[in-house]
């Protein structure tokens, strides 16, 4: 096998079990280019520093389902003795006696950790420049970002750092990067997953999901790590299994296009694009129909009250008492002020002063109350067009990658990136995004979404598309790892 | 239309020290976008229930019954201020 890095994860297991390649050469070899990634793309905060004890070749992990293949997991998942800081500076030094059950069943599975991935500090941002670890850059182009939160995620399996990475989706933090960077993300059903482990951003919208270079290693990923956990009592039994993905049509499948979600504000390339794979898809044998969704420009609103909310809530155990960062002052109140002053960034304390204020005395009704009500207006939209159609599509974000620094002055501009993606996670629902093309360079995300445990359907038709589309990424993974693959 | 008294206000429910430029800076980013989320204000959402949870799941309940958890040195390892087998906070003062 002469390049280990250009398989893909299902491949690569594959060639573990059948003894044509060794676990320990795979992870070195993923292990170097990572390593090399310091001064380039800041894909990652913590690095291997060298194979993991237990997986020699031969080892026991080697009839496990996924055999020895390397992963790279998102800074906000807990794992035992490594560092685990959620992008923050108030979690420095931070290493969690636990591990995050998403990261246990892939362990379980015969993964091994590879290296945590830089991430906007607590999950708050779309551009991945709100990390204590400064900026993380799109491997298509290194003056652009390469979207947001989990943009280490998203950058390290695009530039072949690695050949799968978990990221977490609160309103597109999976979706929106996994376009921006040309490969595949998947937010998972609410629920499906469990959260134990995660550091908590938004918790009713809050879910782990796969990074990886195609629908099937998805797939992969996500069977093994959905299911009911007792640490969690938001996670729920998955119904069925996680098949791999087959098909070689869309015969009969009814795809809705949301007139609200790809008009207005969508950049023309991306809508090039998008109209482009919807006539693929009709050739595929799909049926195509415009649907409305009339709460969905009303999400995005909700969802920055909701989200924000939360936050304030489960940012408050940063207070330099349990973990992490302590400035010291002369009483209680000034140890937490100043503490949480230093510790948190510019993008965070933004999101708790919203969030607090949408809770406070006098403020609630009018805004928190106001987008819970508008929440379930949005679910029944989805429900609605679910009646009549299998699928929704939609563009996975208005633009294609932007440059570094373009949006940070401006919230309100960042938070536009998430339109297309919160109204599905304020439901609850699950959303694909695959490449479906390059704009003037860069890569270009179509998202797909299904009711509540619909991830067989949305895999397989992604799968199908995948196959029609047949986007190179290659040419991504070329420049990574210092020039390791050239 | 978010004011420096109300920054601060929200500040210190937040126990958050803010920088005099911070509150300034605070005082215009909030306004703008709550300027935009205002747009919920034009919907009709009379008898609309709200929700707090996407799932059907109601008290999920277990037996209660004593488990081994983290061992007190584990969960103090990572503390800025071990003392006397707890949590050490400086003085809550006149505060």
């Amino acid at each position: 096998m002469s390049d280990l890095t250009e398989l893909t994860g299902a491949a690569a297991a594959q060639a573990i079990r059948s003894g044509d390649i060794a676990a320990l050469d795979l992870f070195e070899a993923y292990r170097e280019r990572a390593a090399a990634d310091a001064g380039d793309l800041n894909a990652f905060t913590w690095v291997a520093d060298g194979p993991p004890s237990d997986a020699g070749a031969g080892g026991s992990a080697s009839d496990a389902p996924l055999a020895g293949v390397p992963l790279a997991v998102k800074d906000l998942f807990c794992t035992e003795g490594v560092p685990s800081q959620s992008g923050s500076k108030i979690l420095e030094g931070y290493r969690p006696p636990y591990t995050a059950t998403a990261v246990a069943k892939l362990a379980q599975a015969g993964t091994t950790l590879l290296a945590k991935t830089n991430q906007d500090e607590f999950a708050m941002g779309s551009s991945n420049e709100n990390s204590a670890f400064g900026p993380v850059r799109n491997p298509w182009d290194r003056t652009r970002v390469p979207g947001g939160s989990s943009g280490g995620s998203a950058a390290a399996v695009a530039a072949g750092l690695a050949p799968w990475a978990l990221g977490t989706d609160t309103g597109g933090s999976i979706r929106q990067p996994a376009a921006l960077c040309g490969i595949v993300g998947v937010k998972p059903t609410y629920g499906a997953i469990s959260r134990y482990g995660m550091i908590a951003f938004a918790s009713s919208l809050d879910q782990a999901g796969p990074f990886t270079r195609d629908a099937t290693d998805a797939a992969l990923l996500l069977r093994h790590m959905v299911g009911h956990d007792e640490r969690d009592s938001t996670s729920l039994a998955y119904p069925g299994e996680i098949e791999l993905p087959r098909g070689v049509d869309l015969r009969g499948l009814r795809l809705g296009v949301p007139e609200e979600l790809t008009g207005e504000g969508i950049e023309s390339g991306v809508r090039e694009a998008f109209n482009a794979t919807l006539a693929l898809a009709e050739q595929l044998g799909a049926s195509i129909e415009t649907c409305r969704l009339p709460h969905a420009p009303h999400a995005l609103s909700a969802y920055y009250l909701i989200a924000p909310a939360e936050a304030s809530a489960n940012l408050a155990r940063f207070d330099g008492v349990r973990y992490g960062l302590r400035v010291d002052a002369d009483d209680l109140l000034g140890m937490y002020t100043q503490t949480r002053a230093a510790g948190f960034g510019a993008e965070v304390k933004r999101r708790i002063m919203l969030g607090t204020y949408a809770l406070s005395s006098g403020y609630y009704d009018a805004y928190y109350g106001r987008a819970q009500q508008v929440r379930t207006k949005v679910a029944e939209d989805f429900r609605s067009a679910f009646e009549r159609f299998d699928l929704l599509v939609t563009p996975t974000a208005p633009s294609v990658a932007f440059r570094l620094g373009e949006k940070t002055d401006d919230p309100l501009a960042m938070y536009l990136s998430d339109v297309c993606t919160v109204p599905m996670s304020l439901a609850g629902i699950p959303a694909i995004s695959i490449p479906n093309g390059l704009s003037d360079g860069l890569p270009v995300g179509f998202q797909l979404c299904g009711p509540a445990f619909s991830e067989n359907r949305l895999l397989s038709a992604a799968y199908v598309l995948e196959q029609a589309l047949g986007f190179d990424g290659s040419v991504a993974r070329r420049t990574g790892g210092d020039g390791a693959a050239a | 239309m978010i004011d420096r008294a109300q920054v601060l206000h929200v500040a210190k429910l937040a126990r958050l020290a803010l920088s005099e430029q911070e509150v300034g800076q605070m005082s215009r980013e909030l306004s703008a976008v709550l300027g935009h989320i205002e747009k919920l204000s034009e919907l009709d959402l009379s008898g609309v229930a709200p929700t707090s949870h996407v799932i059907d799941v109601v008290n999920a309940l277990r037996p209660d019954e004593p488990r081994p958890s983290l061992p007190r040195d584990v969960a103090l390892a990572s503390a800025p201020e071990a003392l006397e087998q707890g949590f050490g906070v400086p003085s809550p003062g006149a505060s």
